[in-house]
């Protein structure tokens, strides 16, 4: 952190119903802000429709880890039964990607779950042990029982923030020092 | 939200007006589903009654349950140190039985860990919400039957630097250069348990980290807020991160589905690909996986009944959960009661003289008396579920969790020993019995097991608290207890 006096994160606004953020969620969508988020301590269904959060790209990441799996899994038993060393046992055929299947089936599961692993955590950005947001003494509650919509200072329309974010019936509104 | 318990959710969700002229009635009560959570808790309940129990101190009980699980444990390392340094001759095994209960050890421990999967997976797909209850605990269970199914084979070969050289279970070249040979279900096998233990992990881990965060925000302590701030890696509840966490969750959800079914058929293929009579049978990979889940979800009952009891968490792990799962041990069991009479059809039916003396000897021969355990256990007690009384009196349930288990672990044994101990040559015949060693390492398996799941929950939350939020009606925005008004 640098040694300036603080400069203004974002605005946060606390509601207490998921019907209440729900609504408060659309406001901020419909007034057209870019740099905001919704906090809520479990998922809400509906919710990305109601931020108009695009679908997640994760599944990309697991079919990249799931299809390096499974030709890992041929290639590398082809490699040593076939290729590397060859040696008959029991009169069976060197290479056959029927008894190459079972290992491979199990790294493409093993790959594609370390890869919707690793897609989730580039997408979200994480680990990010440094937030603003951790600052704030209510946003405890964030993962507790409280909902919170921030606007962050960056946001082109930030100057509209604190009006629409009354209008959308928060409880209490505070400024985040970054 | 402290409402009398007797209140129901009468007015729930959709019976509010929908147009001017259209009112939909609420439904019958006879109609309504039994809440998830009981008594009607607030959010803050959730989170306090779960975070609750790793926060304060753990209750008498705990310490004494826990040196008593360790010690336990120190006795299985000791018979595995003993094992390692004298030889494999310390085991009762030889021939003709070379696998016995080292091998049942492994089948009972990883089958186990299948009901943590069925449920934290399966159920997650097939939208089961009774699943948030329960899956976290099912999981980690998952994860230390597999630490303990995991010892097993690891050093049943003896000498165990054997087992981690190159060349054995690790795909490298031993010292000729040799690879490992990918014909035999056993490397099958490595494969399917490694991945198996790897992704359970990870599917258990990704389900802890909005709960991790939890923790941290409550935490009052510095080294409780480090470690659970660590862990919980900056989770923030953000909207856009939870989009992408439950897609990942569902496709982990979805990986992790025939993963389970592939791992218990992997461990049949160990049998059924040889040619020994009572191994060699196409019915294996099913008949294992409904096994598996039949047993899991035995030890799930035997560990959970008496945690919502001393943790007084009878409104999240209510009546209904346990009646539930009492329903799955009633279908998965019926599963194995007639794979046992199929098995018997096919080695009359199939004609072969060795495979119906394999079955013959398996109910009359020896080793009679761990065959009908099996059946009482296995075929006869999951009936009893049939009955509303037996499968709501949570001691009783209890109890048949335990028999549903001893069942298990000896359908492993009679599938092992008794097609082993008399194969085509009765010149070679022999009778296993095991050894003080053998039966000392089992039973300290368990003790492993313990230790983990006590200090699981001593430190990390039991219950999944934002999934078992999620489901409750104050997470629905369209519902009076979510804050919705009557008209929107």
């Amino acid at each position: 952190m640098s040694a300036k006096p603080t400069k203004t994160y974002g605005l946060l606004a606390e509601f207490d119903t998921a019907a209440a953020i729900m609504h408060a969620a659309i406001e901020c969508r419909d007034a057209g802000f870019k740099k905001w988020d919704v906090y809520t301590p479990f998922p809400i269904h509906g919710m990305d429709d109601a931020m108009g959060v695009k679908k997640s790209l994760v599944g990309w990441f697991t079919f990249a880890g799931g299809f390096t799996g499974f030709f890992t899994g041929m290639g590398m038993i082809w490699f040593m039964n076939k290729f590397d060393y060859p040696l008959v046992v029991g009169g069976k055929p060197l290479f056959t990607p029927l008894y190459a299947f079972p290992v491979s089936y199990e790294l493409t599961i093993l790959m594609g779950s370390f890869g919707t692993l690793i897609g989730m955590f580039l997408l979200n950005r994480l680990p990010k042990l440094y937030n603003p947001l951790f600052k704030n003494e209510r946003f405890k509650r964030a993962t507790d029982d409280r909902f919170f919509v921030c606007i962050e200072a960056a946001d082109p329309k930030f100057s509209q923030a604190r009006e629409t974010l009354e209008k959308a019936g928060a409880q209490v509104i505070e400024t985040v020092e970054d | 939200m402290a409402k009398s318990a007797s209140d129901p959710q009468s007015h729930a969700g959709h019976s509010a007006p929908v147009g001017a002229a259209l009112k939909v009635y609420p439904a019958p009560k006879e109609l309504e589903r039994e809440p998830l959570v009981l008594n009607n808790r607030s959010l803050g309940w959730i989170t306090d009654a779960i975070a609750g129990i790793c926060e304060k101190p753990m209750p008498k009980w705990w310490w004494p349950a826990f040196i008593i699980s360790f010690g336990v444990m120190v006795m299985m390392f000791s018979m595995i140190a003993y094992e390692v340094s004298t030889g494999i001759g310390v085991w009762g095994l030889n021939q003709p039985a070379n696998w016995a209960w080292d091998i049942t050890n492994f089948v009972f421990w990883i089958g186990i860990g299948h009901a943590g999967t069925l449920i934290s997976a399966v159920l997650f797909l097939l939208r089961q919400k009774w699943r948030t209850s329960i899956n976290r605990s099912a999981e980690a269970m998952t994860l230390f039957a597999v630490a303990c199914a995991g010892i097993f084979p690891v050093f049943h070969v003896g000498r165990v630097w054997f087992a981690l050289l190159p060349g054995y279970l690790i795909p490298a070249p031993n010292a000729n250069g040799i690879w490992p040979q990918f014909r035999s279900p056993l490397l099958w096998d490595v494969f399917a348990v490694s991945t198996y233990g790897t992704v359970s992990l990870l599917f258990w881990f990704t389900g802890l980290i909005p709960d991790l965060a939890t923790l941290r925000d409550r935490a009052t302590s510095k080294v409780r807020k480090f470690f659970y701030g660590l862990f919980a890696l900056g989770w923030t509840g953000s909207n856009r991160n939870w989009s992408n966490y439950e897609k990942a969750y569902l496709i982990l959800a979805g990986l992790s589905t025939p993963l389970v079914l592939s791992v218990h058929s992997i461990v049949s293929f160990d049998f059924a690909v040889s040619v020994v009579p009572g191994w060699h049978t196409t019915i294996f990979p099913p008949y294992f996986v409904a096994g598996a889940i039949f047993s899991g979800f035995g030890m799930v009952l035997t560990l959970l009944i008496p945690m919502r009891t001393l943790f007084k968490l009878e409104d999240v792990i209510t009546v209904r959960h346990v009646e539930l799962m009492c329903k799955v041990i009633l279908a998965t069991g019926s599963i194995v009661g007639y794979a046992y009479g199929m098995e018997f059809f096919i080695a009359w039916y199939g004609g072969s003289p060795y495979e119906l003396y394999a079955f013959k000897n398996r109910a009359f021969g020896p080793y009679w008396w761990s065959y009908w355990s099996m059946i009482t256990c296995n075929v006869i007690s999951p009936h009893l579920f049939w009955f509303k009384w037996c499968r709501s009196t949570m001691w009783f349930v209890w109890l048949i969790s335990i028999v549903v288990n001893i069942g298990m672990w000896f359908e492993r044994f009679v599938i092992i020993v008794t097609s082993l101990h008399r194969d085509y040559l009765p010149g070679s015949w022999g009778y296993f019995t095991p050894s003080w060693v053998d039966i000392l390492t089992f039973v300290g398996s368990f003790g492993l097991f313990m230790t983990l799941f006590l200090l699981f929950i001593r430190f990390l939350p039991a219950i999944a608290i934002s999934e078992v939020k999620g489901v409750t009606p104050q997470a629905d925005p369209h519902h009076p207890l979510g804050g919705a008004k009557d008209h929107h």
